[in-house]
């Protein structure tokens, strides 16, 4: 019987994080996401050479709603020594003027000191309030100078000071839309025409935790990567989704005691990955070493 | 593959006898196309054409149907590879299997688990559907299991046996709840002839699709037509293939001997591997999911997948317009308002609850669009706000006079206080600044 192979035109691109000594940084690896020449998982038809990563998020601040540590510097190391994290994601969301109003300057040091702490390629995000960011964002990229970390978040409203610090400084950017495949594809354009290639950019399609609005980000992430595999380049760049975030914020994650969160975030990573998400951003290490054993599993051969 | 009305009239006699009832044939193929009339109606039709118009009559993936009453499930039928070129029509069935060699007890106590698995969320039902019960041990011991849940519980039953006798028997039991069967001998010369006697769907298995292919025409011939296909326990990316060529040769290609939903079984321990098994075949196609575990958490994160991996993505979910109490909000408690569109209005509830300020919220009947697109579609206007206001009885829910609306419809504060006759205050654009725009409030 013949079996039925589609033909892809395009492929999604790959994105670095992390520069090695060798490339004027000082990560002791670099991590690649993307390269997908076919559909989540079908080896059969096409290359999928790199696997999806998971992020640690941890905090500049203690977080309120979710446990984390009190200092970020040892919980990054805690994160690299104890759950063998590749890949680390770092909100400064003490940037916030409602959550410490921190400086650009102490926010820059922090990020000096976090290179310093561990060798992982880092994840850096700011804290949502678009004025401070453009503040605190450059200054941080700056400070990370040739590190090529990946920093967010771009939007349609606020993405130029952002693309000219990533730009300047040799990193990777966000381009965040809400669910909107549209506003995705316009705001890579627009990050492009200022000169950062598409190569740099990953895509947070803005996801919903399972029971929340998790089939729209679904969609929106599987015609995106239809279209990139057809051939359209500006839809060609891989996904970063912020898994642990979203699924904690789950009345059914909250309330109903750790297993079930746990599960709640394993899930919820689960589907994405399954709509082509290429960069999980989590929170629960349970939650993450079983997602890993899972992406593991996928990619025996 | 469906016909036009053209493909259709291209098959006809052309002689516009009117036989049928109709002026031309053509206007009968315009009929036929819809399926408003049946093809009998042409008493010329060539044996040839009746035969091509009745397969391209058929949906590609037959629809089957498991068990009777209310606990029916009927899966298949389904039409598109990615839900947002349509839907997912009919959501996988998801069931576990309990082993013949547990004691009645064990399995008593197992099925009042399983007979718990029922959750409501954003306004619907979500339940497991099956009970598969599979011999482990003598025929006697299967039969007393079969016995023992069909007694205790509603959900449709799959039986799972090697032997032929075994099986007839608890189809004699089971007949009147049309149950699955799945053969585990690999012979399906006597539990074809069974399918038919009882009338009962049929489970194919075979490792790879092409003998799963030669099964089920062969099957065809002896007259079992509710086929459902398995090509056994695989790690999950050749499970993944093996379902994705399934739908794509059922849908792109007609090929009529895959054209049936698909049954999965996940052979894991650990309850959060089993899970995240059984979710990736939720997502990636399977008409029936079963499971070793009966885990109430495993259920409810699978099938609240299932629940958004099947919505209408032309059909946005809504939750019932009315005011609802977050917390223990009381009078001076802040009132806010929204749409029913339920993304909205649980992604509002979340950053509520987030605030731990109890307040209430008021859902206006938008008919599912969000904020932004119900203002434009005139949906979220101050009159609509207003009647909901009065409506649910907002007004003497709270003590104040205030009322927070969304940032994005700003420009409806001056109208809405005229409307209604309450303060206007405008709330943050996004859900995600409601908590601290609460605490400051």
């Amino acid at each position: 019987m013949e079996l039925m192979f589609e033909k892809w035109a395009g492929a999604v691109s790959v994105l670095n994080i992390g520069a090695t000594k060798e490339e004027g940084g000082t990560r002791a690896k670099t991590i690649q996401i993307g390269g997908e020449k076919t559909l989540p998982f079908l080896f059969a038809e096409g290359a999928l050479p790199h696997k999806p990563v998971i992020a640690f998020e941890i905090w500049d601040v203690p977080p309120q709603d979710w446990p984390g540590e009190k200092d970020v510097l040892s919980w990054a190391e805690i994160c690299a020594k104890d759950y063998g994290a590749e890949l680390l994601c770092l909100r400064l969301q003490g940037s916030h003027p409602d959550f410490g109003n921190k400086s650009a300057a102490d926010q820059a040091k922090l990020v000096v000191q976090l290179l310093k702490k561990v060798s992982l390629p880092l994840v850096i995000l700011g804290c949502g309030d678009d004025t401070k960011d453009n503040l605190v964002l450059p200054a941080c990229c700056e400070a990370a100078r040739g590190e090529r970390c990946l920093i967010g978040s771009a939007t349609q409203d606020s993405y130029k000071t952002l693309t000219a610090a990533v730009l300047a400084d040799g990193h990777n950017i966000i381009a965040e839309s809400p669910i909107d495949i549209n506003i995705a594809k316009q705001l890579n354009i627009l990050i492009s025409d200022m000169g950062l290639a598409l190569e740099r950019i990953a895509v947070n399609p803005t996801i919903g935790a399972l029971g929340y609005g998790l089939e729209y980000a679904y969609s929106i992430m599987e015609r995106a990567r239809l279209a990139g595999l057809s051939g359209d380049k500006t839809l060609a760049c891989p996904f970063i989704c912020f898994v642990g975030q979203e699924a904690w914020r789950a009345k059914e994650a909250k309330e109903a005691g750790i297993e079930q969160g746990i599960l709640w975030e394993a899930i919820t990573a689960t589907a994405l990955i399954q709509a082509g998400a290429d960069l999980l951003v989590m929170r629960h290490p349970k939650a993450i070493e079983k997602v890993k054993k899972y992406i593991g599993g996928l990619f025996r051969s | 593959m469906a016909l036009s009305g053209l493909d259709i009239y291209k098959l006809l006699p052309k002689t516009n006898c009117r036989e049928c009832g109709f002026v031309t044939c053509l206007a009968f193929a315009m009929q036929l196309a819809k399926k408003a009339v049946s093809i009998d109606k042409c008493p010329y039709l060539s044996p040839d054409a009746k035969k091509t118009l009745e397969t391209s009559g058929q949906p590609p993936i037959k629809l089957v149907t498991i068990g009777s009453g209310e606990e029916k499930l009927a899966v298949g039928n389904e039409t598109v590879l990615f839900r947002h070129e349509e839907k997912f029509h009919n959501p996988c069935g998801i069931g576990s299997i309990l082993n013949d060699n547990l004691s009645e007890n064990e399995i008593k106590k197992q099925l009042d688990i399983i007979n718990k698995l029922k959750f409501e969320r954003i306004g619907q039902a979500l339940e497991v559907n099956l009970v598969a019960i599979k011999q482990n041990s003598t025929a006697e011991n299967f039969l007393k299991a079969v016995a023992c849940v069909m007694n205790n519980t509603r959900l449709g039953l799959v039986l799972m046996t090697a032997e032929p006798k075994a099986l007839k028997e608890a189809l004699k039991i089971t007949k009147d709840r049309r149950p699955l069967i799945y053969s585990l001998s690999g012979d399906y010369t006597e539990v074809a002839q069974l399918a038919k006697e009882f009338n009962a769907p049929l489970v194919a298995i075979a490792q790879n699709l092409e003998a799963l292919s030669s099964l089920t025409q062969d099957l065809n011939k002896q007259g079992v037509s509710e086929i459902v296909l398995d090509t056994g326990i695989k790690p999950i990316k050749d499970k993944i293939w093996d379902l994705t060529q399934i739908r794509r040769l059922a849908l792109k290609k007609s090929n009529r001997s895959l054209g049936y939903p698909m049954l999965v079984v996940v052979d894991k321990n650990d309850p959060v591997e089993e899970a995240m098994e059984a979710a990736s075949y939720v997502a990636k196609y399977a008409g029936i999911i079963l499971l070793k575990n009966v885990n109430t958490a495993e259920a409810l994160s699978l099938l609240t997948l299932r629940q958004n991996i099947y919505t209408d993505p032309q059909k946005p979910l809504q939750i019932e317009p009315k005011l609802y109490p977050i917390g223990n909000a009381d009078k001076n408690s802040p009132l806010l308002v929204t749409t029913n569109f339920s993304l909205t209005y649980y992604t509002v509830l979340g950053e509520v609850e987030a605030s731990k300020i109890p307040s209430y919220i008021l859902s206006v009947d938008t008919e599912g669009m969000s904020v932004l697109t119900a203002w434009a579609a005139e949906k979220f206007t101050p009159e609509k706000i207003n009647d909901s206001i009065n409506k649910s009885g907002a007004k003497e829910a709270v003590a104040h006079k205030k009322i927070i609306i969304p940032g994005y419809v700003a420009v409806m504060s001056g109208d809405l206080e005229e409307a209604s006759g309450l303060q206007v205050i405008v709330g943050p654009k996004e859900a995600a600044g409601l908590p601290a725009f609460l605490k400051n409030l």
